[in-house]
């Protein structure tokens, strides 16, 4: 059922993989991202109440939906890792795990320069708030564990069980400070049909939700890429890669 | 390789060893305990005496310390077997590692997380706290100290090989720790309104019977990465 997974176990396949992926997501990455932007900066229409200040929404939603997700895909990888073995999954929590930190930290720095005129401070101890800055420490121990191991094959392992410990810890974590403390608003994009935002609005979010995902993706690829050589160094083919370039 | 020994032998046989070890070294008892006294005499000190607020800082004051002072014997909890090899003994024996773990980290708690719920009554009484909250810090405590052993363990099989873990393992550890907090305190502050707090203690139980399921299989997991 899962044959198709194990030729990519071998660093030759998944770095191929990686270099036939990595066009795509570039382009639509640069193409979302001018579309998004300018359309989102630029032409969408500015808010009745919060005025221009309300366009930090696509920059920040975006990354604050991106850093979630990409937490989920480095536990998946970690899974993949765990389960079948396979080391080149390990590398994938590795190369995720800084993106999806920096990402993490984008949403909470947009999130209080909106806080500030919004709320009138820069951080409010609110529930997805607190999530999300719970969710920048679980990055950083996954990465400051991986780097405290002499032996990277020992530290990919390492990493992988605590991002899977991580991600069954994040719902708790997630729930109970939601049950704790709410200031920020609910969801809106999920719910579209109750026109909670105007789609002249919602559009280009998307484009901009489409954008960072193949950002993250772009950024990983080639993260991915270097730690494949990085490992695989010794081999022939890498050496012969090398050299041709 | 055979099993000889039934299961239960097998972890009475750990459980006894590390009770044993720690009661041989008193100091790794009475030091936890210190260091939580000594936290809570630091908060009057650092807020104000004043019995109101004490009173109304105290749930969030203890499950503080608590957290911490189970921190200081999470370190040593298999970094001296795995100094001296019996770590790798036990991994090769033919019994589940999980077991043996949960052994040890029932033994840790009953070392470092038991005192600490029987000296409740003594700090509840330095902080002011009402009788009604004292039980319900007790409950709290009660099911939220073994929770706090087994997910500092998995923290703690995850650094055991490192120089320099101690550190690190709080870096990863606290963080998971925040439901637990949460939900203790929340107790105590709904006990304090003499409100019905049994929602927050079935939840604690839940995440501790979670716990209890699946702490174990990730723990030995991690330590079969530090050892091997």
């Amino acid at each position: 059922m899962w044959k198709w997974l194990h030729p990519y176990a071998k660093a030759e396949r998944a770095y191929q993989l990686c270099n036939t992926l990595l066009p795509y997501f570039t382009v639509v990455c640069v193409a979302t991202m001018i579309i998004g932007w300018i359309w989102g900066l630029a032409y969408a229409p500015a808010d009745y109440q919060q005025k221009d200040s309300y366009r930090i929404i696509f920059i920040h939603v975006p990354s604050a939906i991106l850093s979630m997700g990409a937490y989920s895909s480095m536990a998946i990888a970690a899974i993949v890792a765990l389960v079948w073995q396979i080391r080149n999954a390990e590398l994938a929590v590795i190369a995720i795990a800084p993106v999806g930190a920096c990402i993490t930290a984008i949403a909470l720095i947009t999130g209080a320069a909106w806080g500030k005129p919004m709320w009138g401070a820069w951080w409010v101890w609110d529930a997805r708030l607190t999530s999300e800055l719970i969710l920048l420490f679980l990055y950083l121990g996954v990465l400051s564990l991986y780097h405290a191991f002499e032996d990277k094959k020992a530290a990919g392992r390492a990493a992988s069980i605590l991002a899977i410990v991580g991600v069954i810890n994040l719902p708790i974590i997630h729930y109970s400070v939601e049950w704790w403390n709410t200031l920020h608003q609910g969801a809106t994009i999920t719910k579209l049909d109750t026109k909670a935002i105007d789609p002249s609005m919602f559009w280009p979010l998307m484009v901009n939700i489409v954008a960072f995902a193949a950002f993250v993706g772009v950024v990983t690829l080639i993260r991915l890429k270097n730690e494949i050589l990085q490992r695989e160094k010794h081999r022939p083919w890498v050496r012969q890669l090398l050299t041709q370039e | 390789m055979i099993r000889t020994h039934s299961y239960w032998l097998l972890f009475c046989a750990v459980f006894n060893k590390d009770l044993k070890l720690a009661f041989r070294q008193r100091s790794e008892i009475i030091n936890p305990i210190l260091f939580f006294l000594i936290v809570i005499s630091l908060f009057p000190l650092a807020i104000g005496p004043e019995p109101g607020l004490l009173a109304r800082m105290a749930p969030g004051i203890i499950w503080v310390a608590a957290l911490l002072s189970t921190m200081l014997g999470l370190d040593k909890l298999f970094r001296d077997d795995f100094n001296d090899g019996s770590l790798e003994q036990l991994m090769v024996t033919p019994y589940p590692l999980s077991l043996t773990v949960f052994a040890k980290v029932a033994a840790h708690w009953v070392v470092t997380g038991l005192p600490l719920v029987l000296m409740t009554p003594l700090f509840a009484l330095l902080l002011n706290l009402e009788s009604n909250a004292l039980l319900a810090t007790l409950f709290t405590l009660l099911l939220g100290t073994p929770l706090l052993s087994f997910i500092g363990a998995i923290g703690a099989g995850l650094t055991v090989g490192l120089q320099k873990g101690g550190i690190l393992m709080s870096l990863l550890v606290l963080p998971l720790y925040i439901p637990v907090l949460i939900f203790a305190t929340s107790a105590i502050d709904t006990s304090a309104m003499s409100l019905d707090y049994s929602g927050q203690l079935a939840i604690l139980g839940a995440m501790l019977a979670i716990a209890i399921i699946s702490a174990p299989i990730a723990i030995s997991s991690a330590l079969k990465v530090s050892v091997s």
